[in-house]
C-alpha cells in the first residue's frame, strides 16, 4: 500500500508541475522573461569564467587599444583603459543579480515577519508595526541607501543593508494584507475549531497559502533592485571600481557619450535585458500561481 | 409559428489543458411567450452555459461552438458579430444572475445604473422612453429616471423615487435581486434568462422573487428561461421543464408531466434524491458514481454508466420519443420497458 | 448533553471615523438543550444568529450573558487544558467544502492534524496516525489511495466527506454540521445525508444540524428549532413542527418551502 501511496503522491506532483508549465506557456511572453532569466542567471554563475579577457576583470590596463570600436576581437568595444567591455559587462552581471537577489531576500525575510505579526496579532501591535513600516515607506529609497552608505561607508554589504532597508515595508503591507484576507478563509476557522494552537494557524494554514503572491512580488523586485543597485553604483557608493558593476560601468561611460556609445550602450542593455526579463518571468508566475489575479 | 427561442441541436466544447470537453452535445430546446422553462440538473451538466449562449457571453476561445444554431425570433445568434449582439443584448435578451452583489456596481447608485441600462437600450429602440427619435439628451434622461422609477415600482420596491439615490449595499439580498430584475426587463426584452435567481436568497425572500418572476411573464408577454438546480424552485414557478444531464436534454415537457410522470431514468433518480415528507430516514437514494469526463464522453448515452436500466444498446446515441405532445425523453429503454 | 441556557450575545455599538455603529443584538434569551444521540435541528435564515450560536458553542466567542454547558460541565470555567481536551469532543463541519480544507496541505495531513494536536489526549503516535486516516476515510466512503491527494482533486461530495472524516478522527460525541449539504447537488446530497446518518447509528455521535433547508431537516433531524432574529420562535418534535406548527414564524416558513409537488 505504501508503495501505491508513494506513487499517487509523485504523480500528482507532476500533473500539478504540468499543469503550472501549460499556463505558463499560455503567455508567449512570460516565456520570453523566463529565457531572458535564464540567460542572465547562466551570466551570473558563469560571467567571470566565460569572460574572454580575465585579466581586464581584474583590472589589467590596455591603453595601446583605448576606446576601440565593436569589432570581432571586442564585440562590446573597449573602454577608457582599453578594457573589454564585454568582459566586464558578463563580469558584472554577478555582482548585480547578488546584490538584487540579497536585497530581495532580506526585504522579503524582514517583510514577511513584520507583515505576519501585524496582520495576524492585529490590535497596537499591527498599529505600532504599520505605522513604523509607512514611516520607512515615506522616505525614498535612494535616499535612504544614500544615508546608510553615508554612515556606514560604501561597499558591498552596506549597500545591501541600504537598500534592503528601503524594501521591507512594501512586503510587510503584502503579507499582512493577505494574512488579514487568509485569517478570514473557512478552513483557519475549521483550524481553529480543531484546537490549533495560533502558531500552527499561522505557519501551517496561513503562511503556505500567501507563498504565491509573496513570490510573484519578488520576481517582479528582483528587476527594481538591480536597477537601484545599478543606480547607487552610478552615483558612486555602491560597489568600488576595479570590481565591474553595471551602474558603475554607465556611470564612467557618460562622460564619454556620444562618441564611444558603445562604453554606455551595452551595460546599459544587460541592465535593461536584466530587468525587463524578471519583470515579465514575475508576470508569467503571477499567472500560474495566482489565477484569480488574470485578465 | 417562429419560436421566440429555439435553439437546434447545439453542441459546444470547451478547450483547456486538459483537451477539448464536448460541454453541450446536441442540446434542443424550444421557449414561446409566456413559457417559463426551467433548466434542471446538477453542476457541470451544461445548464449555465446554454443560458450564456443565448447571449453569446462566453468566451470564444476557449468555447467553440461546433455545430447546430441559436434562433432568437428566427435570427441565428451565432452568425451575428460583437455589435449587433449588444444591441440585443438587455433589449432583447436580459440576464439575471445569481448573486445581486456582484452583478450591481457598487461605486454607483441604483438609479444612475438603471437610467445608463434603459438609455443604453433607448439608444437601439427609442419607443422604450416613449419619445421620438428626435428628442434632446435632456427629455431622454427625464424619461429614462421616470421608467427607472415605474420599473422599481413594479418590481415591488418601495418609495421608488427616494431609493433612486441609494447605494446598492443600502438594500438587502432580496431587494438587490429585485433591483437586478428591474434592470434586466427596462429594456422591455423578449426573453428573460434568470441563472440561479434565487439560489443566495433565503427561503421566505426565494418564493417572493419566484412569484415575482411569474407575475412579470403574465404582465410583459415574455419567455423565462430558469437556470436551477432545485426541482422544488422549478415545480413551484415553472410552466416547463427540461432535465440536463452532461451536456444533453434527457427529458423534457410540460411540468405536470415531467414531474408526474419522470420517465428518464436521471430524472427519477434526481427526484428520488430529494428529501420529501413521505421518505423515512435513510431511505434516500443517491446517485452512485459521478458526472463523466466530458473530454472523454461515454459513446451513446451519457448517463448509461451510472444507469441501472443501461444495457448493450446504450452505446448508441439514444432516439428521443415524445410520450406525450411535448414530453420528450431521450432513453429508448424505458420506452421499450412500458410497452413490453 | 449540550445545554444551551438564556444565553445573550450583543455586539456592543461601535464609534469608528465614518460615524456609530448601532450595537446588534445576535442572540437573545437562547435556551436549547441537545441530548445524547440525537439528531437536532436548528433552522433560521441569513443573519438570524444560527452561526453566532455555533461560535459560542465551539467557544471561539463568549456570550454576553447565559452559559453553556457540555456533559453538565460550563464551558466559561474550563481551565484551558480542560477546554483542549474538549475541543477533541466537539467538532464542526463546515457548509462550503470547497473552501474548508487548506489547499496546500494532503488529506492525510488534514485527516491527522486532529489527532496530531490532541495526540496527548488521543495517544496516538505518527504511524498510528496514519492508519487512522487510512480507517477514517474508507468510514466515509473514500480509501486509503486517497491519502497523499490534495483537495482540488476531489469533487465537493468528496470533500465534504473529507471534512467529515477529519470531524471524526479525534472521537468527538457531538458534531455540530452547519449546513453541510447546502453546497451540494441533490443527488450527492443524498449520499452524504445517508452517510451522516449511517455514521450517527454506528458511533452513537450527537448531531446539532444547522440547515435553512428544511426538507433536509425533515429528513434528518429528531427535534427542531426555528430561531429568527437571535430569539427562538418554536421548538419540538421535528414531526410536530412541521404537522402542526405553532408560530407564525414556522408556518410562513413551511409555507415559503419549494416542495416538489406536481402542479394540477
Amino acid at each position: 500500500m505504501t508503495d501505491a501511496t508513494q506513487v499517487t503522491r509523485r504523480s500528482a506532483r507532476a500533473e500539478a508541475l504540468s499543469r503550472a508549465l501549460y499556463r505558463f506557456r499560455q503567455s508567449r511572453l512570460s516565456v520570453v522573461g523566463a529565457t531572458m532569466v535564464a540567460f542572465v542567471l547562466f551570466f551570473t554563475l558563469f560571467g567571470g569564467i566565460l569572460a574572454p579577457y580575465p585579466e581586464h576583470v581584474a583590472g589589467g590596463v590596455d591603453t595601446a587599444h583605448r576606446f576601440a570600436a565593436p569589432s570581432l576581437a571586442h564585440p562590446f568595444g573597449t573602454n577608457e583603459l582599453g578594457q573589454d567591455v564585454l568582459s566586464l559587462v558578463m563580469a558584472g552581471t554577478p555582482v548585480s543579480v547578488a546584490a538584487g537577489f540579497a536585497v530581495v531576500f532580506v526585504g522579503t525575510v524582514l517583510g514577511v515577519i513584520v507583515g505576519a505579526l501585524a496582520g495576524f496579532n492585529g490590535g497596537w501591535i499591527d498599529d505600532v508595526l504599520m505605522r513604523f513600516s509607512d514611516l520607512m515607506l515615506t522616505i525614498p529609497s535612494l535616499i535612504l541607501a544614500m544615508a546608510v552608505a553615508a554612515a556606514l561607508g560604501p561597499g558591498f554589504v552596506n549597500m545591501i543593508i541600504a537598500i534592503a532597508l528601503a524594501w521591507w515595508p512594501g512586503y510587510a503591507r503584502l503579507v499582512r494584507g493577505e494574512v488579514l484576507q487568509a485569517r478570514e478563509e473557512v478552513y483557519v476557522a475549521a483550524a481553529r475549531a480543531i484546537g490549533a494552537s495560533p502558531a500552527r494557524v499561522l505557519f501551517r494554514h496561513i503562511l503556505p497559502n500567501i507563498v504565491s503572491p509573496v513570490i510573484v512580488k519578488m520576481s517582479l523586485d528582483m528587476g527594481f533592485a538591480i536597477l537601484t543597485v545599478a543606480a547607487l553604483g552610478f552615483i558612486g557608493i555602491g560597489v568600488r571600481p576595479p570590481t565591474p558593476e553595471w551602474g558603475t560601468l554607465l556611470s564612467i561611460a557618460r562622460g564619454y557619450m556620444p562618441d564611444f556609445w558603445w562604453t554606455a550602450v551595452f551595460p546599459g542593455m544587460a541592465m535593461f535585458l536584466a530587468v525587463f526579463g524578471f519583470n515579465l518571468l514575475g508576470d508569467g508566475l503571477r499567472d500560474v500561481l495566482d489565477p484569480r489575479a488574470r485578465r | 409559428m417562429t419560436a421566440l427561442l429555439e435553439i437546434r441541436d447545439l453542441h459546444l466544447s470547451m478547450h483547456s489543458y486538459e483537451g477539448a470537453a464536448r460541454v453541450l452535445d446536441g442540446v434542443s430546446l424550444r421557449v414561446n411567450k409566456g413559457e417559463i422553462w426551467g433548466l434542471v440538473g446538477e453542476t457541470g451538466c451544461g445548464k449555465s452555459v446554454t443560458g450564456l449562449s443565448v447571449s453569446r457571453l462566453l468566451r470564444t476561445p476557449p468555447a467553440e461552438y461546433t455545430r447546430g444554431e441559436i434562433l432568437l425570433d428566427g435570427t441565428d445568434v451565432l452568425t451575428l458579430d460583437e455589435r449587433q449582439m449588444r444591441s440585443l443584448r438587455g433589449r432583447r435578451v436580459g440576464m439575471i444572475f445569481q448573486d445581486p452583489t456582484t452583478n450591481l456596481n457598487p461605486a454607483f447608485r441604483i438609479g444612475t445604473q438603471l437610467i445608463d441600462v434603459a438609455l443604453a437600450a433607448a439608444r437601439h429602440d427609442p419607443a422604450i422612453l416613449g419619445l421620438g427619435r428626435g428628442a434632446g439628451r435632456r427629455a431622454r434622461v427625464a424619461a429614462a429616471r421616470k421608467l427607472a422609477i415605474a420599473m422599481l415600482t413594479e418590481v415591488g420596491i418601495p418609495a421608488a423615487e427616494s431609493r433612486l439615490d441609494d447605494y446598492p449595499h443600502q438594500f438587502s439580498g432580496g431587494m438587490r435581486q429585485r433591483v437586478l430584475i428591474a434592470m434586466a426587463l427596462i429594456g422591455r426584452p423578449d426573453l428573460l434568462i434568470a441563472d440561479e435567481p434565487t439560489t443566495a436568497l433565503d427561503v421566505s425572500v426565494q418564493a417572493q422573487i419566484l412569484a415575482l418572476l411569474k407575475q412579470m411573464v403574465a404582465a410583459h408577454d415574455m419567455g423565462v428561461v430558469l437556470i436551477t438546480h432545485n426541482l422544488g424552485v422549478v415545480a413551484q414557478t415553472c410552466t416547463h421543464v427540461a432535465v440536463m444531464y452532461a451536456g444533453t436534454i434527457v427529458e423534457q415537457g410540460p411540468i405536470r408531466d415531467v414531474l408526474g410522470d419522470p420517465a428518464h431514468p436521471y430524472t427519477q433518480a434526481l427526484m428520488r434524491a430529494i428529501p420529501t415528507r413521505d421518505v423515512a430516514r435513510g431511505a434516500l437514494q443517491g446517485l452512485a458514481g459521478s458526472v463523466p469526463n466530458l473530454i472523454h464522453p461515454p459513446r451513446g448515452c451519457r448517463f448509461a454508466p451510472r444507469c441501472a436500466l443501461a444495457r448493450p444498446s446504450c452505446a448508441q446515441p439514444p432516439a428521443v420519443h415524445e410520450r406525450a405532445p411535448g414530453h420528450r425523453v431521450a432513453c429508448p429503454v424505458v420506452e421499450e420497458a412500458q410497452h413490453a | 448533553m449540550l445545554e444551551i441556557e438564556g444565553v445573550s450575545r450583543l455586539f456592543p455599538a461601535r464609534r469608528g471615523m465614518f460615524g456609530t455603529t448601532a450595537g446588534v443584538r445576535a442572540l437573545h434569551e437562547v435556551n436549547l438543550s441537545v441530548r445524547q444521540g440525537e439528531s437536532f435541528g436548528l433552522v433560521g435564515e441569513s443573519g438570524s444568529g444560527k452561526t453566532t450560536l455555533t461560535r459560542q458553542i465551539l467557544r471561539l466567542d463568549t456570550p454576553t450573558s447565559g452559559r453553556i454547558l457540555f456533559e453538565g460541565q460550563d464551558m466559561a470555567t474550563l481551565s484551558p487544558a480542560a477546554l483542549r481536551a474538549l475541543r477533541a469532543r466537539v467538532q464542526i463541519v463546515f457548509q462550503d467544502p470547497y473552501a474548508s480544507l487548506n489547499p496546500r496541505m494532503s488529506v492525510h495531513d488534514i485527516v491527522t492534524e486532529p489527532m496530531l494536536i490532541h495526540r496527548q489526549t488521543l495517544g496516538l503516535d505518527r504511524r498510528q496516525r496514519t492508519d487512522r486516516a487510512a480507517e477514517l476515510l474508507e468510514l466515509v466512503g473514500l480509501g486509503p489511495q486517497h491519502l497523499y491527494r490534495h483537495p482540488h482533486e476531489f469533487s465537493g461530495g468528496q470533500r465534504q466527506r473529507i471534512c467529515i472524516a477529519r470531524a471524526l478522527a479525534p472521537g468527538p460525541s457531538l458534531i455540530l454540521l452547519d449546513e453541510p449539504t447546502s453546497a451540494l447537488d441533490v443527488s450527492v446530497q443524498a449520499q452524504v445525508l445517508n452517510l451522516l446518518i449511517d455514521l450517527q447509528k454506528r458511533l452513537g455521535l450527537t448531531y446539532f444540524f444547522i440547515s435553512h433547508d428544511l426538507g433536509v431537516i425533515r429528513y434528518v433531524c429528531d427535534r427542531v428549532a426555528l430561531i429568527y432574529r437571535g430569539e427562538i420562535k418554536e421548538q419540538g418534535e421535528t414531526q410536530r413542527v412541521f404537522d402542526a406548527p405553532e408560530s407564525d414564524y414556522a408556518r410562513s416558513l413551511l409555507a415559503a418551502m419549494p416542495e416538489v409537488r406536481v402542479p394540477d
